[in-house]
């Protein structure tokens, strides 16, 4: 969330200003006229939304000055404040590469606590946490022949690739077979077919799911007899990703896989595994992760005991935890939690100080 | 003189049914510690009924927890953000403060700007009240606040000695702020003569005080806490002091080039207003008539509800309109921040009624008064207690 910058001069001059701000930094007060302005914490605005289909939009997104750019294929992680309560996701950028602007299209997914913010009511002007492009989905700088496999929403990388090859004017020879459940489903379809329409090496095969029934990838033999001569790209759910891996076992080399859902969590239960910093500890149902590691001999920052103080926070890594109060779990990567009435629910990392 | 937390004692003349009459005050008699025998003749509030209070207090509790949202992130950032606009607003007035209306008004945002940011802001974010929002600039762990006392030695000794020991004279390092005499349980000698005295300088330097609060150097005089840390405390002080002193008073006077006094006196005023207004507030919030103190004997095996009961018991509210409650951090809600002090501060207000009336129906004190009065009650006690024998 936090990053360095090199000092330019105006930064020279913001670091000047810090003994007429202290504690605070220029930038607290500067952000009262743009909070763009921040050189701690990258944001973005939202400057236009457009719809793609009935579930999902692209929404495209300025950011502040920090922002290096992005690699076609990439995503960002951006924060979104939802009921006052900041959440965190990624979303692979579907953009060219060198837009000034960053553009993410995003699917609704059934009660998605983010995805049904960003599609249904997201003003233009909201302001949103960033942190910079990350993710190695990318294209090789000389492309062989492409295939690229995509179900969903799995389209939005390889759409940023397509665009950011079509703005060089360099096609090469791609094959996209894509899923959705319908035409109306479908997003970028238009866009896709007059693509294909003007760029003699673009093939797009589209499949629509509800009355064609899922790709098999035994199929591709079919559809694109070469798919062994050709690098391949594959987003999708997690069964598209896992048969990948089957059909491409002899040349995994050929493979690139992006996975768009979290990696699994704990579901519950009482105790659990939990790793202190480089200390593993077995955690007790009902006892406190404080009360775990100090048995354990782990040092621990501490205060109260009672839920009060917020002496005794540490950086949760992953996993998740449960209050001991509530009996809920809950906890994301980076989340502070509350170690003196939290216990384990499953295996979870924290970060000691 | 103590009550005996574990069996808070009723009058029972003024327990009533009656909803008109207010049998608050003086509903509860004060009664030593060494009485408990007679403590248990009298009516008192039963084991069972103190975990029954203790259950409805969770559920107030749990019921802000879920409804916390939106609108409530919406407050702090609208609360930060105008008391980042009058502190720019006061300072730039004050760069013309030869004139004095412009002085007057420069030095009076300013002095605003500055008990919103220790007050409503510093205080409640440094509890955790929004963590929740998960925002890393609005989270106890991160914030620094414009105030010579370390944020996280406050952490310490405000939010866990303070709020774990509500009143417990030896153990709430509040009490006294290891400088004043406060309670009748310390033992009285000649230089608490000065207690007056001392109180008039410590609201004049209350930041000061509080941050050499934190040093707890008494514990050092007891052999339970290395010189060297408070050597470690002193130095990091001494740096964010540095700091402080050189923005308010080096460098905000010098760009004003020949108008530096006017900023200078502008700077120094609104830090001692803040000073001695949060002195004024916090004191007001503890140590009034009412405000009940306990022994470390009492603390012994304490539940939730018996510890909900001592935070009650042990603190009093102020009166007063939405920017009376502002500029104190909402601590004129000093009952309802004891009880839930992790809630968001803009939710006192709300359930302020919820907690007065179940302390009407269990007969327990909810003191509460105008800083007026409470004020002058807070130094009544002081002086009589600079006396040997004196009582609170
Ligand atoms: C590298 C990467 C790139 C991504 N790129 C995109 C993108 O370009 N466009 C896009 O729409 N999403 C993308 N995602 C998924 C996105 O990050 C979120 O997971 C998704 O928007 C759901 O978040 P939510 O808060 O709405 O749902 P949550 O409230 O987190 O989850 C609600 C329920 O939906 C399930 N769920 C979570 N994610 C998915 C999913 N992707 N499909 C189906 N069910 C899911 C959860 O298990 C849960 O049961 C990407 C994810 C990753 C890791
Ligand atoms: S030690 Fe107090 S909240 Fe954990």
């Amino acid at each position: 969330m936090f990053r360095v910058a090199p000092l330019r001069p105006g930064r020279r001059l913001l670091a000047a200003a810090t003994a007429m701000t202290t504690p605070l930094l220029p930038e607290d007060f500067l952000g009262l006229i743009d909070p763009l302005w921040s050189t701690t914490q990258l944001r973005g605005r939202v400057v236009a939304r457009r719809r793609e289909t009935d579930r999902a939009v692209s929404v495209t997104i300025e950011p502040g000055r920090d922002w290096d750019g992005h690699r076609a294929g990439q995503y960002v992680r951006v924060g979104i404040d939802v009921d006052g309560v900041r959440h965190w996701r990624s979303y692979s950028l579907s953009g060219p590469q060198d837009a000034d602007h960053l553009t993410i299209t995003v699917q609704a997914v059934p009660d998605g606590i983010v995805s049904q913010k960003l599609v249904r009511d997201l003003p233009i002007g909201t302001i949103v946490q960033l942190e910079q492009a990350q993710g190695d989905f990318v294209l090789p700088d000389a492309p062989s022949p492409l295939l690229m496999v995509t179900a969903g929403s799995g389209i939005t990388p390889v759409m940023g690739m397509l665009r950011t090859l079509d703005a060089a004017g360099a096609v090469p020879d791609v094959v996209v077979v894509h899923s959705a459940p319908s035409a109306e489903d479908s997003i970028f379809a238009a866009e896709l077919a007059a693509m294909a329409e003007r760029r003699s090496g673009l093939r797009v095969i589209t499949r629509h799911t509800g009355e064609q029934g899922r790709l098999d990838l035994a199929e591709l033999d079919e559809l694109v007899p070469d798919w062994r001569d050709r690098d391949a790209y594959v987003c999708g759910p997690s069964e598209l990703l896992d048969a990948a891996g089957t059909h491409w076992a002899a040349t995994p080399d050929r493979l690139r896989v992006e996975r768009f859902t979290a990696p699994a969590r704990s579901t519950g239960g009482s105790g659990g595994r939990v790793e202190y910093g480089d200390r593993a500890v077995d955690v007790e149902p009902g006892t406190s992760l404080l009360e775990a590691g100090e048995a354990a001999g782990v040092l621990m920052p501490s205060g109260c005991r009672m839920g009060i103080c917020f002496g005794c926070v540490l950086p949760l890594r992953d996993g998740q935890v449960r209050d001991l109060r509530t009996g809920d779990v809950h906890g994301e990567p980076g989340d502070l939690v509350q170690t003196c009435i939290s216990g384990a629910s499953g295996t979870a990392r924290l970060d000691t100080p | 003189m103590t009550a005996t937390l574990d069996r808070p004692v009723i009058d029972t003349a003024t327990v009533t049914d009656d909803v008109d009459r207010h049998p608050v005050r003086p509903s509860l008699q004060l009664v030593p510690s060494s009485r408990r025998e007679d403590v248990e003749a009298t009516t008192s509030l039963t084991p069972e009924q103190i975990e029954e209070l203790g259950r409805r207090l969770d559920a107030i509790r749990d019921r802000v927890l879920a409804e916390r949202g939106e609108s409530d992130a919406a407050y702090i950032r609208k609360v930060i953000s105008s008391q980042r606009a009058l502190e720019i607003g006061g300072r730039a007035l004050l760069f013309a403060g030869v004139l004095p209306p412009a002085w007057i008004a420069g030095t009076a945002m300013l002095s605003i700007a500055k008990i919103m940011e220790n007050m409503e802001i510093g205080h409640n974010v440094m509890h955790g009240q929004w963590d929740w929002m998960r925002d890393p600039k609005i989270h106890s762990s991160t914030w620094e606040w414009d105030n010579v006392s370390l944020s996280a030695e406050w952490r310490n000794s405000h939010n866990y000695m303070h709020h774990t020991y509500t009143n417990v004279v030896g153990k709430d390092r509040d009490v006294g702020y290891g400088i004043l005499r406060l309670s009748e349980e310390q033992k009285w000698n000649p230089y608490y003569l000065g207690n007056p005295v001392y109180n008039f300088l410590l609201s004049l330097f209350f930041q000061w005080g509080v941050a050499l609060h934190d040093l707890e150097v008494e514990k050092v005089v007891q052999g339970q806490k290395p010189l060297s840390r408070v050597w470690e405390q002193v130095k990091s002080i001494g740096r964010k002091a540095a700091k402080q002193f050189t923005k308010d008073y080096v460098v905000f006077p010098a760009l004003a080039g020949p108008f530096f006094l006017p900023v200078l006196a502008g700077n120094l005023t609104a830090n001692l207003v803040r000073n001695v207004w949060s002195h004024a507030v916090i004191f007001c919030g503890h140590f009034p008539t009412g405000a009940v103190q306990f022994t470390e004997e009492q603390l012994e095996g304490e539940t939730r509800g018996q510890w909900y009961v001592r935070q009650m018991l042990g603190s009093a509210n102020l009166e007063g309109g939405t920017f009376f409650h502002l500029m104190t951090g909402q601590l004129s809600f000093q009952i309802e921040h004891h009880l839930f002090p992790d809630l968001p501060s803009n939710r006192y207000a709300e359930v302020a009624p919820e907690v007065r009336e179940l302390c009407r129906e269990y007969g327990l004190e909810y003191t509460t008064g105008s800083l007026g009065k409470q004020y002058l009650q807070v130094l009544r006690t002081i002086n009589r207690l600079a006396l040997p024998g004196g009582k609170r």
